[in-house]
């Protein structure tokens, strides 16, 4: 075992994600902890190395079926490195390529595996923080054994650090058998327009699980109308059919800026916040006074958004 | 084909969590429990794939609550063939157990396909589908939102971020983590699950006690700061707009 970080990075039509590079940056803190270097798994065109500068060694597995993501390819390829390197640590973006990777590295490699972190630290052993129950609760985790996979939450470093600051060396690794795959990569769909580019909305409104119905939503409509904004939601509305997922914000859905997000009965769950914390003014409105959307929030009021909704219209 | 759904009862979502005495565990005594809403989804989508290729639709549950076996009559009574409870009054289980569970479960009933929800609140060891396929040598596509037949078995459409979506063939056996059925979950009338439960679909699956799961030691959780980082608004619906339409003018 080596006292090293390894990062298994993810990469997207030609770019790697700011998951990547938040991960990057933890890695550089925890090489300094533990004594070791920061090495980044890179599966897919070796004309990317270049932007993994934030690494002192980045291990390239070229071949061509790993130029697009595979849920089969990509985690057998970093299981192997990880099983080579033995790495001290393996940090990999909790993300929709990310999951699929950490689970299956820690099953095949044997190492616990602790998700939704928000934080990671190698002070006197491994420990973590985390985020559960959508956000609701925080965790203090402890691994004892002295190594660990961990998926980390957006924002557990800024993306900025892991962008340099590494040697950047490159070493080419020859990839695992990977002719029996049962997963084939087709094609990329792109997202089709919507009615309304949320994103370019200087005023959103947001409606969460606690409007309640289909129906409520034309109150939030109103409301949005009445502000010169637009109506975007959470995730459970799209899921439920409510809303069209142009309109969803979010891991899954678009990120937006605006100058003021009113979210009405948004819990506010990581996956969420992920998509709003950069809008100017955030106001939330729940019931639940330990909804995690006041943890982010600039101003809050706990109440019935029912209640609030015709007061708010008439008043703008 | 034959289908196999994951279903989990997880904590109730819009419930208010309280914490345990030693403050390393939710306090269960009186924590309401529902069913994953991920895992929803995994049976509605799992129920439209039976509609068009046939076969037949297994739904797995673990332990033996009340809300576990309601959960299964409800899949039964929205067309699922069998359900099964695995194991007796099992306790809350850590992810990498479950999915040994699941992974025992789904060798012994020969399935092309297991579906399950993309995750569920509490997984702190990682996707339950995606543990229990690595565990069983299977592949498996996570943060699906389309599953239909095609000439190589299955196209799967799988979820990125801002709205990108990739689209891969998949040849069976694969467990796949659903974050969204093609259409919401369909609703089923009480006297439909009634029906259900005289219908002696459920059975029962003795599992091994799972093996230890690699260290992972909770140590302390905590419930958030109430507003924390927010200044909250005092008063009733009407002094809240007042200084929200105000905020909202001060933006500008």
């Amino acid at each position: 075992m080596s006292g090293n970080v390894l990062v298994l990075t993810e990469h997207l039509q030609g770019a790697f994600t700011d998951g990547t590079y938040e991960a990057l940056a933890l890695a550089r803190r925890l090489a300094d902890s533990l004594g070791g270097e920061v090495e980044a798994a890179l599966a897919g065109p070796g004309s990317l190395a270049p932007a993994l500068g934030g690494a002192d060694t980045v291990l390239v597995v070229d071949e061509p079926v790993l130029e697009f993501f595979n849920p089969q390819a990509h985690p057998r390829v970093f299981s192997a490195l990880v099983a080579e390197r033995e790495p001290a640590v393996v940090l990999v973006p909790y993300t929709s390529m990310g999951m699929e990777v950490a689970s299956e590295v820690s099953v095949r490699c044997d190492l616990p595996l602790v998700s939704y972190c928000t934080g990671v630290s190698a002070d006197g052993g491994l420990s973590a923080t985390c985020r559960l129950y959508a956000g609701k609760i925080e965790a203090d985790v402890d691994v004892p054994g002295q190594r660990g996979v961990f998926a980390l939450l957006s924002g557990s470093a800024p993306a900025a650090e892991g962008r340099s600051g590494g040697r950047g060396e490159v070493a080419k690794v020859p990839a695992p058998d990977l002719s029996d795959l049962q997963v084939r990569f087709e094609r990329l769909i792109e997202p089709t327009a919507g009615d309304v580019d949320i994103t370019a909305q200087e005023v959103l409104v947001v409606v969460g699980r606690g409007i309640e119905s289909r129906e409520n939503i034309a109150q939030a409509e109103a409301l949005a109308s009445a502000l010169g904004g637009a109506v975007a939601c959470s995730r459970p509305i799209v899921d439920q059919g409510w809303l069209p997922k142009t309109r969803q914000v979010g891991k899954s859905g678009l990120t937006v800026k605006p100058r003021v997000y009113l979210a009405l009965g948004v819990s506010g769950a990581p996956e969420h916040i992920e998509g709003m914390r950069g809008a100017s003014v955030i106001i939330a409105v729940n019931k639940d006074p330990k909804a995690p959307i006041f943890g982010v929030a600039n101003y809050g009021w706990v109440g019935d958004l029912f209640d609030l909704i015709p007061e708010l219209t008439d008043r703008c | 084909m034959n289908i196999g759904v994951l279903m989990r009862a997880v904590p109730d979502p819009v419930e208010e969590l309280e914490l345990s005495a030693d403050g390393t565990d939710l306090d269960r005594d009186f924590l309401g429990y529902v069913l994953n809403e991920f895992d929803d989804h995994a049976l509605e989508e799992a129920l439209l794939l039976k509609e068009e290729t046939g076969g037949s639709l297994t739904v797995m549950a673990f332990g033996t609550a009340d809300e576990v076996t309601q959960m299964l009559y409800t899949a039964v009574a929205k067309g699922a063939d069998i359900a099964v409870r695995l194991g007796e009054g099992l306790e809350p289980l850590d992810a990498r157990a479950q999915a040994g569970l699941l992974a025992e479960a789904v060798q012994a009933g020969s399935f092309d396909v297991v579906l399950g929800g993309v995750q569920a609140a509490d997984e702190l060891g990682g996707q339950v589908t995606v543990l229990a396929a690595a565990m069983l040598g299977w592949p498996h596509v996570s943060v699906v939102v389309g599953v239909q037949p095609n000439s190589a078995g299955l196209r799967v459409v799988k979820e990125y971020w801002g709205g990108i979506m990739a689209e891969f063939s998949v040849t069976p056996p694969v467990m796949l983590g659903v974050q969204a059925a093609r259409q919401p979950p369909r609703y089923v009338a009480v006297a439909r699950i009634r029906e259900a439960q005289q219908s002696g679909a459920l059975r029962e699956e003795p599992v091994a006690a799972p093996a230890p799961s690699p260290a992972v030691r909770v140590t302390a959780l905590r419930l958030p700061e109430a507003g924390e980082g927010a200044e909250m608004i005092a008063g009733d619906e009407s002094a809240a707009a007042e200084r929200i339409a105000e905020l909202i003018r001060g933006s500008r």
